[in-house]
């Protein structure tokens, strides 16, 4: 039991806040921070500076461009990064696909993609979910037929996070419908996005962004050799990057950084003569955050240091659980803190209505969203109730 | 950061367990003894006393271990999680740490020999009625009259104020707040004890002309080493409050898997497990933050605000559990013939005896534009 960081993990926290805020494009933090859309240019150059100096995949195989960092050393490292507003390393890339291929992956299949996927070279798409198959991914229908040296693949995905950048998708397709139990008639296929007759079409969300897509594919021809692993094993694949998808899903530094905003503009706002940072019903309100927070950091330190084997520890659905609840409930704050100026969320260059206010509901409605991926809350509770208490 | 216990904290808590488990292992063992005078096992006691508790955390020099607030905290959460009435927080960490704290050579090697053998018991009387979780004392005056100090007012409630052997008492001299020493036995003392909801004691304790000894040398207002002394224990009683967290929730867990309704078991319905599952995020994130504040007060930081974010975190959690326990058993939670509700009871009491949740929140209110983040790590 010891409170205070190691010299070597207190200089590598150092290393960490220098690079972030010295070797990322300033214009590509600001975005980040003033929750702007980024392009697609703006996350492949984030993403190259990570790269070449070794810190875009740092828990992969070390062959692989991995750095054998401890577990919390990990954590400075996503913290420090969020906290600068540096844009994370694709995590359909580096957190999905990339650990997949790595450990279940032919060596053909390492060499032709992890360097590339590590560098962004290839942006990767996620084809899991479907119209009827969303926290019950086990009853996707996309079907995938041999025929010859090809599967060919038809059926849909939805919820395809920035499928309009993906020059590749990872997609789970039905192999062996005839298969006892259903996740055993899974399987995980590897394709170009670009391939005849895969077809996109934009989601507009709450936010009038377009991040998700839904993704169809009508005999799309897949040559053999893109199958990852064994056939009908996809499901093994699906739990093991899901499981990967939890672990720093809780964003501490992002919402640490909400906070810090949150306290700037409550000092720039004015209620009845007094500054509204000074309103004590909203002090107690930002100080409960800031424990919550606090606690949740905590318990991702103590999480991240039991976790063995690459398994996530059981407790890191609390980290996804509590991470997305106060993840929106900073953003509304901001909502709340902009109170009359929160309606103004299209206004033009002319207005006098500042950038933080006129995002803010946009980014609280978008918010929405991270109780429902990378396993909605009700799953979390699910795992806790089944897997922790035993219920 | 390193939050993992080592061997021998292990065999601490091991050894700690064995002990209270074959004192209350059955929940009918506490109810006899919360049921008579003093409200703990005055055996029990003693065998905290041949292990070394009751001096833990005092120096070799005046008769304790020298363990530090890692070591306190184990034996506090083992207390609280089968419900020992012994007054471990009470005793050692908050009257006990006093006299540690501030004591002269002669009344720390007096008092903590003593406590630790189990010979005597201290008792801090600080609350009066009127003041609420202040480091200050509030009416309650002493006065000297050539070099012999008396005291005049009263203080309630005291917990354990009509079993102590001796009195740690806060009282005003020329509006500073001083401490001193009142023996159990003092002439113009009038102690009158009766139950709280746990199944504690606390006492009305009359000071009437009362001759008391000055705590320590000096001649300073003390208030500032209240406020660190309750914070230590309010550190301490945030384990206590995890072990009762634990024993609530696994119990509640495994009465859903035995408990039938409409021809199945409790844990086939999702409206329950899910709430047993938030009462498990609850638990787990208030012993982050419990464990945290243990390792600034181990590491000697900002104890005060420390101890306010623990507290805050607990007081939340503990009502959050403790409701919620009672709640997902029906019916049986609400008796006093089953364990779990006494486990409620004892948390209520924890989250009012230095301080709830609103009242540290309130602090931290105070102090949140004088920084930027909150760093977990340091």
């Amino acid at each position: 039991m010891r409170l205070h960081l190691s010299p070597e993990d207190r200089a590598f926290r150092d290393e960490m806040r220098t690079f972030f805020t010295t070797s990322v494009p300033q214009s590509i933090r600001d975005a980040v921070a003033a929750h702007r859309e980024l392009t697609k240019e703006q996350f492949i150059e984030a993403q190259r500076a990570l790269n070449a100096a070794g810190l875009a995949v740092p828990h992969w195989p070390v062959e692989w461009g991995g750095r054998d960092w401890t577990p919390l050393q990990r954590h400075i490292w996503r913290e420090e990064m969020q906290l600068a507003g540096v844009p994370e390393p694709l995590a359909f890339n580096t957190s999905m696909i990339g650990p997949v291929i790595a450990t279940f992956g032919s060596q053909e299949q390492k060499e032709r993609f992890l360097p590339a996927t590590a560098n962004l070279d290839i942006w990767w798409c996620q084809g899991f979910s479907e119209p009827d198959a969303g926290s019950d991914l086990a009853s996707l229908r996309t079907t995938a037929v041999r025929d010859g040296d090809d599967w060919v693949v038809n059926g849909q995905k939805t919820w395809t996070t920035l499928g309009q950048h993906a020059d590749w998708i990872f997609c789970l397709v039905r192999t062996d419908p005839t298969a006892e139990k259903r996740q055993r008639g899974i399987s995980l296929l590897l394709f170009p996005m670009d391939t005849p007759g895969v077809t996109l079409r934009p989601i507009e969300l709450l936010d009038g962004g377009f991040e998700v897509n839904e993704v169809f594919f009508e005999d799309v021809r897949v040559p053999a050799e893109n199958l990852v692993g064994e056939e009908n094993h996809g499901w093994d694949y699906a739990k093991f990057l899901l499981g990967n998808e939890r672990v720093g899903i809780a964003r501490i530094g992002s919402t640490k950084r909400m906070l810090i905003e949150a306290k700037e503009h409550a000092r720039g706002i004015t209620v009845n003569g007094a500054p509204l940072s000074e309103d004590p019903y909203m002090t107690a309100r930002i100080a409960e955050l800031e424990n919550e927070l606090l606690a949740l950091e905590l318990t991702a330190l103590r999480v991240v240091a039991n976790s063995a084997g690459g398994r996530p520890h059981p407790a890191s659905s609390v980290l996804k659980l509590r991470g997305s609840e106060l993840q929106q409930a900073a953003t509304e704050l901001l909502v709340d803190i902009a109170g009359p100026l929160s309606v103004a969320s299209f206004a033009d260059d002319e207005s006098d209505v500042p950038e933080w206010a006129q995002v803010a509901t946009p980014s609280y409605l978008n918010y929405r969203k991270v109780s429902i991926y990378g396993g909605s809350n009700e799953v979390q509770r699910t795992i806790i109730a089944g897997s922790i208490l035993g219920l | 950061m390193e939050f993992s216990y080592d061997d021998e904290q292990n065999g601490l808590r091991e050894a700690v367990s064995a002990l209270l488990s074959r004192a209350y292992g059955d929940s009918e063992q506490r109810r006899r003894v919360v049921g008579t005078d003093p409200g703990f096992d005055e055996k029990t006691w003693g065998q905290l006393a041949e292990m070394g508790l009751l001096g833990l955390p005092f120096a070799e020099a005046d008769g304790g271990m020298g363990a530090g607030p890692v070591e306190v905290s184990i034996v506090a959460e083992e207390i609280g999680r089968v419900l020992a009435p012994e007054p471990f927080v009470e005793a050692v960490v908050l009257a006990g740490g006093l006299v540690a704290d501030l004591g002269t050579d002669a009344q720390r090697a007096e008092v903590l020999g003593a406590l630790a053998e189990g010979t005597l018991l201290p008792a801090f009387a600080h609350t009066e009625v009127g003041s609420r979780w202040q480091a200050s004392a509030q009416s309650v005056t002493a006065t000297e009259d050539g070099g012999s100090w008396r005291l005049t007012g009263v203080k309630e409630p005291v917990p354990n104020g009509a079993r102590a052997d001796l009195l740690v008492v806060s009282a005003l001299v020329d509006g500073a707040t001083r401490l001193f020493l009142v023996p159990g036995d003092a002439e113009g003392l009038t102690r009158t004890g009766y139950r709280n909801h746990d199944g504690t004691r606390s006492a009305k304790v009359a000071f009437a002309g009362t001759p008391a000894q000055p705590l320590g040398e000096g001649t300073g207002d003390q208030s500032a080493a209240i406020e660190k002394a309750q914070a230590r224990a309010r550190v301490a009683y945030g384990h206590e409050a995890l072990g009762a967290m634990e024993t609530a929730l696994t119990t509640t867990a495994e009465y859903l898997k035995a408990r039938k309704q409409f021809g199945v078991p409790l844990n086939k319905f999702q409206a329950l497990t899910f709430r047993a599952a938030d009462m498990y995020v609850s638990l787990e994130l208030a012993r982050s933050t419990v464990m945290w504040a243990t390792l600034v007060v181990d590491a000697d930081g900002d104890v005060v605000a420390a101890a306010d974010r623990a507290r805050l975190q607990a007081s939340r959690a503990s009502r959050h559990i403790g409701k919620e326990a009672i709640q997902l058993h029906g019916g049986i939670g609400v008796t006093a013939e089953y364990k779990v509700g006494h486990y409620t009871s004892r948390l209520t009491a924890i989250d009012h005896l230095l301080g709830d949740g609103d009242w540290a929140l309130a602090r931290l209110a105070g102090s949140v534009a004088e920084h930027q983040t909150v760093d977990a790590l340091q």
